[in-house]
């Protein structure tokens, strides 16, 4: 008896192509970016020298031990912080003299973030958390509640919007804070440490997300301790004493 | 706009999710709202009875009397003056009408007794007896609601009738018409020819409808002319607006009655209403003070109370400020957040508060009716502007600490 041939299974170990997207307009250019943290009689430089450039349509990974750099770096790219010195470019606009009412407009709409321990309102479900970014900028209930459905939806939570929190399992949870990220069509989704409270099965799940989404059009910026992550991202970023000590494709 | 919503959103959620910490810090607000309008409310209370209680004398009245009303510490300035006469009255209305523009309308005497008085089963004592002239009719502040009034006739030919008020009508004639019936007053029988209706207590000290009516010159007769301050005239005044240019006529007019030359005091003192209010006005001004200084205290107690929890919540949801300042929330949306909290307990501690001296105000009507409480619309409107007022000075020292909050720092916040 011969199998009919649509039967035969497809080869199970056969490695996904991994297409990569031509670069888009630069989003974001840092120049000789340095960060000083006083702190009694001690200067603490947690970033030197730092320079960087990403395009839109990047997935990239920022990577090393803790004391690099890294969470300087993570909260200047998000526009949680501004750097000491040295220029910081988002979008051709300076950061840097940015107040803080303009860096938090910055971040609403063209930052979104993923954290490593999600941070949602523990006492609003699913919808309200994703709708959060869409009231502080000022979109009215309606559209605001299509476009979080919208969202959730995307990342596979469609039938949970009603859920709080504490009723969704890890995994979920962290998709419910990768909606909120690109509910406002941010220019990039900035993660940090984003599988670092999931278990490992979980993690390559949310990492295949991660995949689906650059592969659909969006920027990533993901930091990360761990090489696997890291080594699903295009570009990889390695820093150490607050320098960058390495930049190339992965 | 739609951050306000959320914010109100937010501040509902919270202190439904604390509600025991809730309460017990709006308890704080509760004690220092139910002080102030419970203040309030006395003191609304006390001018409405009192203006009341003034009502009875009549705001278009002036009383010409030897004694002045309320100040009696140089008594010996008063003492020798020469008795009002009901014959005063009468020499005064001739002059009123030879006054052109006058505004003086009329004058009537009035003798007052302290009297019994009695029918053949029942007896009323400690009456006041008011011997009068017809014109008083029209200085009088109570209705005629039985019978009428004593005619000029009856006033001018001293005939035995009376008009009683409505306590003395209820003792001497309990569920019967009292017109046309008879009582003995000294001795003598008197025809009741009217009733008045219901006035209540002058200043809480005696009743208005513990009074009786009756024709001056039988009055006289039975029981004399009392000289020394018993009678009185009365004056209505046309105008109550121009109540001093009427005062100024009238003395004038009086001490032509009285035969007093120029340079000499006056042997007599115009008494008003007024006299009574600026009496009060210092006590009132007192008792304002104190309770300004304890509700005052009582609030401020309330209010730390609320800057407290507010620090503390603040402090229990740094994380959450972190988050929402990465996601896009302004200083301004963070300081408004925990500032509309805050309000918010203050708002609710205000209207129980309300609600508490709505309840002691219904109770102290009914058990203690003579002090009286009065919790007006105004009063909850300001102690309701009070409780805002309070919520945002408490909560915007922790409010604007929160917005002011580093996204870094408080996202790292354990």
């Amino acid at each position: 008896m011969n199998p009919p041939p649509e039967a035969s299974p497809p080869p199970a170990a056969l490695p996904r192509p991994r297409p990569i997207r031509p670069p888009g307009p630069l989003v974001i250019a840092i120049d000789d970016v340095a960060k000083l943290y006083v702190m009694g009689e001690e200067t603490i430089h947690a970033l030197r020298s730092v320079s960087l450039r990403i395009h839109r349509n990047e997935y990239l990974a920022i990577m090393g031990p803790s004391g690099s750099g890294k969470s300087t770096l993570m909260n200047m790219l998000g526009c949680l912080d501004t750097p000491t010195s040295g220029r910081y470019e988002f979008n051709g606009r300076n950061v840097a003299a940015m107040d803080d009412d303009e860096l938090a407009a910055i971040r609403n709409r063209e930052i979104g973030f993923v954290f490593q321990t999600f941070n949602l309102l523990p006492r609003s479900n699913a919808l309200r958390n994703v709708e959060l970014p869409l009231i502080y900028a000022g979109l009215p209930p309606e559209e605001r509640r299509e476009r979080a459905r919208q969202a959730l939806a995307d990342v596979g939570l469609g039938n949970r919007l009603d859920h709080k929190p504490a009723e969704l399992s890890g995994g979920q949870r962290q998709r419910v804070a990768i909606a909120r990220a690109l509910v406002n069509r941010p220019s990039i989704l900035l993660a940090d440490e984003p599988t670092g409270n999931l278990d490992s099965q979980t993690g390559v799940e949310i990492m295949a997300l991660f995949e689906e989404l650059y592969e659909r059009g969006n920027t990533l910026i993901v930091v990360t301790h761990e090489e696997d992550v890291a080594r699903h991202a295009r570009r990889i970023v390695r820093l150490r004493d607050g320098l960058i000590a390495s930049d190339e494709p992965a | 706009m739609y951050e306000l919503t959320e914010a109100f959103r937010i501040a509902l959620a919270q202190i439904g999710a604390h509600k025991m910490r809730s309460a017990l810090t709006a308890l704080g607000v509760i004690i220092g709202i139910t002080a102030v309008t419970l203040m309030g409310a006395a003191i609304h209370g006390m001018d409405v009875s009192f203006e009341r209680s003034l009502d009875l004398l009549g705001n278009d009245v002036l009383y010409v009397n030897k004694w002045p009303w309320t100040n009696m510490v140089d008594w010996w300035n008063f003492v020798n003056r020469p008795p009002i006469l009901p014959e005063n009255a009468a020499r005064l209305n001739k002059i009123i009408a030879a006054t052109p523009h006058s505004l003086l309308e009329v004058s009537v005497p009035v003798c007052v007794y302290g009297v019994s008085v009695k029918t053949g089963t029942h007896q009323a004592s400690g009456v006041f007896l008011d011997g009068t002239t017809y014109a008083y009719a029209r200085l009088l502040t109570a209705d005629v609601v039985e019978g009428r009034f004593f005619t000029p006739e009856e006033s001018d030919g001293g005939r035995q009738v009376g008009v009683i008020g409505a306590d003395v009508a209820d003792t001497l004639f309990p569920g019967q018409p009292a017109v046309g019936q008879s009582m003995m007053l000294g001795g003598q029988p008197y025809r009741v020819v009217g009733v008045l209706s219901r006035q209540g207590p002058f200043l809480g000290r005696f009743s208005y409808d513990n009074q009786i009516f009756v024709t001056i010159a039988s009055a006289r007769k039975y029981f004399g002319t009392p000289r020394n301050g018993g009678t009185e005239v009365r004056v209505k005044v046309r105008d109550p607006a121009r109540m001093d240019d009427a005062v100024d006529e009238l003395i004038g007019a009086m001490r032509r009655v009285r035969g007093q030359l120029p340079g000499e005091r006056d042997n007599f003192t115009i008494n008003q209403q007024q006299a009574f209010k600026s009496q009060l006005d210092p006590v009132k001004r007192v008792i304002a003070l104190v309770g300004l200084f304890i509700t005052g205290l009582a609030l401020s107690v309330g209010a730390i109370g609320i800057m407290n929890i507010t620090f503390v919540s603040v402090k229990e949801r740094t994380r959450e400020i972190g988050t929402r300042k990465a996601l896009g929330a302004r200083r301004r949306t963070i300081l408004l957040q925990f500032l509309i909290e805050a309000v918010s307990i203050c708002v609710a501690g205000g209207l129980a508060g309300v609600a508490v001296t709505f309840g002691l105000s219904l109770f102290i009507a009914k058990s203690l009716p003579n002090l009286p409480v009065d919790l007006s619309f105004t009063l909850i409107a300001i102690s309701m502007l009070v409780s805002v007022v309070t919520g945002v000075l408490a909560g915007f020292a922790p409010a604007l600490g929160a917005s002011r909050l580093d996204p870094v720092d408080a996202l790292r916040y354990e």
